[in-house]
């Protein structure tokens, strides 16, 4: 029964977090928001509620206290259906070529802690026999470009996560992982940038295609916009010698 | 690339320099923009600047919602704060719009006793310009369903208003065309709905005398509007078909059409208007097709009882999507006035006369009862309002002059939300209730603060 199913969102505060959890809430699914600012998390967590009039729950978590992960699932009320990490952080790339506590701030945030609390999530929902995970990456782990190499990178890193973690998972065909990957949303994260319009869509639309991939229509690895695939697809065929000389 | 967004601890986002104007595309002028994310963000970036307003989403036509230096976008405070079903009582922040709550509780059974002719307002907008629906000569203004709300003062503070606290501060800024204070939240009463649909009877008027008697005659109908074919002349000038309906009750429902359902889901489909609607297109011939066109669907319908869903009944330009640029580059005025009852007939008559002998109107001129005002600054008055789009030429303003003169002798006035032009004269004998608003502005200091290019153009 679909009223009973749950989701939990981490960074719940975030644009993409509350247009998704909006989203499985307008079909019934009860909400948890973990998130660091919890303010913000209330926020978004009333805006649901009284949207959709399911419940919704607020949790403190801050990811980079790794050693703090195992607990945060282990004293979970309710083991969710579905979890979904929209964790991240762009980083300014210039600042962080010269400053290594940012660089390494951008690649634990982007990287190692949502492996590591997805870890975790695959293990518990493997005990139950059941579960989807979707992991928010991004097509700038597709390839390496100057104007964001560490977001980049660490965004390469999850997304060979999530794949890794699907093939290990797989063979049993109980618990399914998603990797999303968005190119440009309009959102806090982009507020500061110009974004080209055709290939920049709202935070609705993450929502919308990750409920498709979840529940309506179950799907492995999705790119929004969907355009997205074949311009990824274009740019992970030039030869590096032409692509290094590239400014894009 | 970017993707998934973190908390981020900007409070807000600036665009300097962005060119502005209202919905009607005129005018256009150059300001800054700030886009702040949350409530408190709001009366964070308003604090400390001057020659600045709040903008919701952008609908009023003229220049009401342009600072002079820097505009504030309510677009980002978008969320939705609680909901009492005991007492109907829905809290939202000032960015949220009449679509957002509408999508969300009308499959719930509530609707909103007040409603513009467009659903794409925010609440924001909707109280700064205390905006009426069909329904205005029994039910009041949208003031009358706020209970309350927050507003952020110019020096930063953030008061509650509502009519049992600072209640001179509520009523002004109803109507007040946000030069109060920054709305950041408010508390609606909403109205328990049996289905989505409306009742509704469609009568033909074949006069303006004919069209307001008609009016007149069905005061206990909750929603009555005169749609008024401005092209007709002579005799049948001010030809309308009149549209009275009610919510229809699930029996009422059952009774006309047993195969709808009581909710039925959105229909998404949605026409646009493409960016650059060549305005020669909209020519006298055109018009005149559609009119006559318009007027005999309508007239077929007369006497029967349809039902019509909640939003092509209320809202039905908003099924194309960027109306607005069916007039093309330069823009349009929508004009709209009201005439106390005693002068309505000889006044409308006269405006209408000099509309249709201009023939550059819109398709439609709509006429609607309004009773008395909400708010000091509200636009209603006891009688009859009339509204129409003209597409900005040379020779409109001038023209639109000669229509103010009539108002302005009958005591009529006209709606701030649409204004884009009139002069101070005419605004002052229209507004006895500005100076209410003035002495607010004074105590708070919003005078020398608050300052959009319609309240510059005022002297408000």
């Amino acid at each position: 029964m679909i009223g009973t199913k749950s989701i939990l969102v981490i960074g719940g505060s975030s644009d993409i977090g509350h247009a998704t959890a909006l989203r499985y809430a307008k079909e019934g699914w009860r909400v948890t928001l973990a998130a660091r600012d919890i303010e913000a998390a209330q926020r978004n967590a009333d805006d649901i509620r009284t949207r959709s009039g399911v419940e919704t729950t607020v949790q403190a978590l801050d990811v980079l206290q790794t050693a703090q992960l195992a607990g945060f699932v282990a004293g979970l009320s309710v083991l969710p259906d579905t979890v979904v990490c929209v964790v991240g952080e762009l980083g300014d790339q210039l600042r962080a070529q010269t400053d290594p506590e940012l660089a390494t701030s951008i690649m634990r945030t982007n990287f190692e802690a949502p492996s590591l609390l997805l870890e975790l999530f695959a293990q518990a929902f493997e005990a139950r026999g059941s579960g989807t995970i979707v992991g928010v990456s991004s097509v700038a782990g597709d390839r390496g470009r100057a104007s964001n190499y560490y977001y980049g990178a660490a965004k390469a890193g999850f997304s060979q996560f999530l794949s890794g973690l699907r093939n290990r998972l797989a063979l049993a065909g109980k618990v399914r992982v998603v990797t999303v990957k968005p190119g440009f949303v309009r959102t806090r994260m982009t507020a500061h940038m110009k974004l080209p319009a055709p290939l920049t869509v709202d935070p609705d639309r993450v929502a919308e295609d990750i409920y498709l991939a979840d529940v309506t229509r179950p799907r492995d690895v999705i790119y929004v916009a969907r355009r997205f695939r074949l311009v990824m697809a274009i740019i992970c065929a030039l030869p590096e010698t032409i692509f290094k000389r590239m400014r894009i | 690339m970017p993707a998934a967004a973190l908390p981020g601890r900007a409070t807000a986002t600036s665009n300097p320099d962005e060119s502005l104007s209202g919905w009607g595309n005129y005018p256009k002028v150059s300001t800054e923009l700030l886009a702040p994310r949350t409530p408190v963000g709001a009366r964070d970036v308003l604090l400390g600047r001057s020659g600045v307003v709040a903008r919701g989403a952008g609908r009023a036509y003229g220049d009401a919602a342009i600072g002079t230096h820097t505009t504030i976008s309510t677009r980002g405070l978008n969320r939705m704060r609680s909901f009492d079903p005991a007492t109907a009582e829905l809290t939202v922040e000032a960015g949220v719009t009449i679509a957002d709550i509408l999508a969300a509780f009308e499959p719930r059974g509530f609707f909103l006793k007040v409603v513009p002719g467009t659903k794409f307002v925010t609440v924001g907008g909707a109280i700064a310009a205390d905006v009426h629906g069909k329904n205005h000569h029994r039910d009041g203004g949208f003031g009358n369903i706020v209970g309350s709300f927050r507003l952020a003062l110019p020096g930063g503070e953030i008061v509650s208003c509502s009519r049992s606290e600072n209640a001179a501060l509520f009523m002004a800024t109803l109507g007040g065309m946000g030069l109060t204070g920054m709305i950041l939240e408010a508390t609606l009463r909403l109205l328990p709905i049996e289905t989505a649909w409306l009742r509704q009877d469609t009568r033909v008027a074949g006069n303006l005398e004919a069209a307001i008697d008609l009016l007149e005659r069905s005061a206990s109908a909750t929603y009555s509007v005169a749609w008024i074919d401005c092209l007709a002349r002579g005799a049948a000038l001010g030809r309308s078909l009149v549209y009275l309906a009610e919510h229809a009750t699930r029996r009422d429902k059952e009774l006309l059409a047993p195969e709808l359902a009581p909710f039925p889901s959105p229909r998404m489909s949605r026409l646009s208007v493409p960016k650059l609607f060549p305005g020669w297109l909209l020519n006298r011939t055109s018009m005149r097709a559609f009119n006559e066109l318009y007027f005999r669907r309508g007239a077929a319908q007369q006497g029967e009882q349809r039902l019509v869903h909640w939003d092509p009944y209320f809202f039905p330009l908003d099924a194309i999507a960027d109306w607005n640029r069916i007039y093309g580059r330069r823009g349009f005025v929508q004009y709209q006035c009201v005439i106390p009852q005693a002068h309505a007939r000889r006044v409308l008559a006269d405006i209408l006369d000099r509309v249709s002998r201009r023939g550059d109107a819109s398709f439609l001129a709509v006429l609607k009862q309004l009773g008395d005002g909400g708010g000091p600054m509200s636009f209603p008055l006891r009688g009859y309002t009339l509204t129409m789009d003209f597409p900005v030429t040379e020779t409109l303003f001038a023209f639109l002059d000669q229509l103010d003169a009539l108002v302005v002798d009958a005591g009529g006035r006209l709606y701030l939300a649409k204004d884009a032009r009139q002069s101070r004269a005419t605004f002052e004998s229209g507004y006895p209730g500005l100076a209410a608003l003035r002495d607010i502005r004074q105590q708070t200091g919003a005078n020398a603060r608050l300052i959009s290019h319609l309240s510059a153009r005022l002297g408000i």
